[in-house]
């Protein structure tokens, strides 16, 4: 068996019980690993119906074949779960060092199940896996419980939850090395449903590699692409995913407001630009990445440097606040990743809050104390984020995030979220294509499922009109695909910025000693799509929610390059049904099913 | 009457974050690079008074009086 390490680890945290159980090579070379076989894993196991904190739904960490060999970025994990947040599949990926570790310790996957009586965290060196207490380490904030787990296990790459995840908020992120985040769909408050606050990693096994040579081969060809390409070897090396801020906003597709607006006119004081010039004092790469995206960085509140805010997060506690002071975005990413929560939905549901207290929904007597949910209120962004995580007053209603907040003053639509997870840092408006990825992401609203900015803003591979619906369908399933594709592998998805389907075939086929093709590999992206989807549907998650905001659909962008456009979802989702396969009703075809060998 | 040149990322080394020019009549974005020294192939997106479009072709269009450009290298993130 090559590439993987052919070990599954499984940890009752009800019964106590730690086994490992050989992992099935032909299942895994079917769903790659990662995402794909991450999923596949959860939906042979866990009944899509499972209440999300119950002890009878699973939580597994996976990472790819590619995850802890020398490719490029290979040292990412995967969180697969049921979502609290969206009640969808919720498959989180971070970077950093943890995935890769998982690896020298000698397993492709952990599957956690059941519920501890008491807070506990699991520690693995090798075949060494022990269930230990954490009530020490309960209520504590990240890099506290981190550089507790540390002097515990020196060695150790630490994977810990916030005091957001240990109170159950549909918007905690899973932290690994203090400040990278499995951030989205609210994988940490799974894990403290579990009663489960870390995972500590430590091994010095390696994967066996098919062809040595052979990879070492494609593995310069592909750094050098990499190195070579004017964005993976010099926009983000340089300016970070800050960068986007200016190029975005200039698109008139930043949303302000909570999308209520598309162009900031004061956008530069949080642009990448700004951030390198005045607030760098390092790149912060991780595990065998030549592109090196990660911030260091310092502020006034942060003196000695902390992990610094990607372009999602700029925008969230900017913009889409009606802000635009970096001091206050370091400071709020600093308290996201302390408390465990995604930075995405945590800034949006303050923007959904400041526009339900605009609009009157949310009242002055119902706020314990005076810090005003208001627009342009910097004063409001981290008091009000601390109370959210400690579910503090107020903040216990912010914890459930937008969509649940706006629909219980009886207002959904004020919440910009798809399938309940807010959307990112692109209004729809201004990027068709974007539009249907939004609509159609089996996770709800997420840009890392398919990221069509890319063709229609950014001319990644090659510029596409962006207002056109022509041929969208197309390129929002191939990029879905492989994206399905690059998360299962455990490579970043910033590769795909130099490299193309055919650099994934040949590094993988050199691990694995495969021969597959970039079509082959393609399908097996379509195939962990579909088994996504159809997940999503025996869970209650039907087609007509594959669709986007009222907001969105109805109201004219009424400012900026993108002014009078809305999102042309009708004309464009039905001929993404077809493109798919799908019947007109948005299910899979048995007929597609089979030949995707599902069925 | 100046048209405004929006410079960002590495195109600003040397050039600063704008650079305003005198409006000539039937200047086009072409025009405008060419001035900055900056080539077509360095750019990766390039908005002419708010409008954006394949490079080749946003070269081509003419600019208003008091107009604008934003002109963009490769860059990405996510």
């Amino acid at each position: 068996m090559f590439g993987y390490m052919g070990k599954i680890l499984r940890v009752n945290l009800t019964t106590g019980s730690i086994t490992t159980e050989a992992l099935d090579f032909e299942l895994a070379k079917k769903y790659i690993g990662g995402r794909g076989l991450g999923t596949k894993l959860y939906l042979d196991e866990v009944d899509p119906q499972v209440d999300p904190f119950a002890a009878e739904n699973k939580i597994i960490y996976i990472n790819g074949p590619l995850s802890g060999t020398a490719t490029p970025t290979g040292g990412r994990y995967m969180v697969v779960t049921k979502s609290p947040l969206t009640g969808t599949i919720a498959s989180s990926n971070s970077g950093g060092e943890w995935g890769a570790f998982l690896k020298y310790a000698g397993y492709d996957a952990i599957i956690v199940e059941g519920k501890a009586s008491l807070p506990v965290y699991i520690n693995i060196v090798e075949d060494q896996v022990e269930i230990l207490p954490a009530l020490d380490l309960w209520g504590k904030y990240t890099s506290e419980a981190s550089a507790m787990l540390r002097e515990k296990h020196p060695e150790s790459k630490v994977l810990t939850i916030g005091p957001a995840g240990e109170k159950l908020s549909q918007m905690a992120a899973v932290m690994n090395e203090d400040d990278r985040a499995a951030g989205r769909s609210g994988v940490g408050a799974v894990m403290g449903s579990k009663n489960l606050k870390a995972i500590t990693v430590f091994g010095k096994q390696k994967p066996v590699i098919a062809n040595p040579d052979g990879l070492k081969t494609v593995t310069k060809e592909c750094r050098g692409l990499i190195k070579e390409n004017g964005v993976t070897g010099g926009g983000l090396p340089t300016y970070g995913t800050a960068v986007l801020v200016n190029i975005i906003n200039e698109h008139g597709i930043y949303p302000t407001n909570n999308f209520q607006g598309g162009y900031d006119p004061g956008a530069e004081a949080v642009s990448g630009e700004t951030l390198t010039e005045e607030y760098l004092i390092k790149r912060s790469p991780c595990h065998h990445c030549p592109i090196g995206c990660g911030r260091f960085v310092k502020s006034k509140k942060h003196p000695d440097g902390i992990g610094g805010p990607e372009y999602e997060t700029l925008w969230v506690f900017a913009g889409d606040l009606g802000i635009n002071n970096m001091e206050i975005v370091i400071d709020a990413n600093y308290w996201c990743n302390e408390l465990g929560l995604d930075t995405i939905s945590a800034g949006a549901t303050l923007a959904a809050a400041m526009e339900l207290y605009q609009r009157g929904f949310i009242t002055d007597e119902e706020l314990d104390d005076d810090i005003k949910l208001e627009f342009g209120n910097e004063e409001a962004v981290v008091h009000w984020l601390m109370k959210m995580g400690n579910r503090e007053g107020f903040g216990d209603m912010l914890a459930r995030g937008s969509y649940r907040l706006a629909d219980y003053y009886g207002v959904p639509e004020y919440s910009m979220s798809v399938k309940k997870q807010d959307l990112p840092a692109y209004d729809p408006r201004g990027v068709q294509g974007q539009a249907l990825q939004y609509a159609t992401s089996n996770r709800g609203g997420c840009h890392v499922r398919g990221y069509l900015i890319s063709p229609e803003i950014l001319a990644l591979p090659e510029k596409l009109e962006r207002f056109d619906l022509e041929g969208k369908p197309v390129w929002v399933k191939i990029f879905q695909d492989l994206t399905a594709v690059i998360d299962s592998l455990g490579l970043c998805l910033f590769t795909s910025f130099a490299l193309g389907a055919q650099q994934y075939a040949d590094m993988v086929n050199e691990v694995l000693g495969t021969e597959w093709s970039a079509e082959e590999l393609l399908m097996a992206g379509e195939r962990i799509w579909n088994i996504e989807k159809l997940f999503n549907l025996e869970a209650g998650i039907m087609p007509e929610e594959d669709t986007l905001p009222p907001r969105f659909l109805e109201e004219e962008m009424p400012e900026g390059p993108t002014k009078g456009w809305v999102a042309k979802l009708d004309e464009l989702l039905p001929l993404y049904y077809k493109e798919r396969g799908w019947d007109e009703d948005g299910i899979p075809t048995e007929e597609r099913l089979e030949e995707l060998g599902i069925l | 009457m100046a048209i405004t040149v929006k410079l960002f990322a590495t195109f600003r080394v040397g050039r600063g974050k704008i650079v305003e020019m005198d409006y000539v009549p039937g200047m086009t974005a072409q025009t405008v690079i060419d001035s900055l020294g900056i080539t077509a192939p360095e750019i990766a997106a390039l908005i002419v008074d708010g409008v954006d479009g394949k490079v080749e072709n946003m070269l081509k269009v003419a600019i208003k009086e008091d107009g604008y450009l934003a002109i963009f290298p490769p860059v990405a993130g996510g």
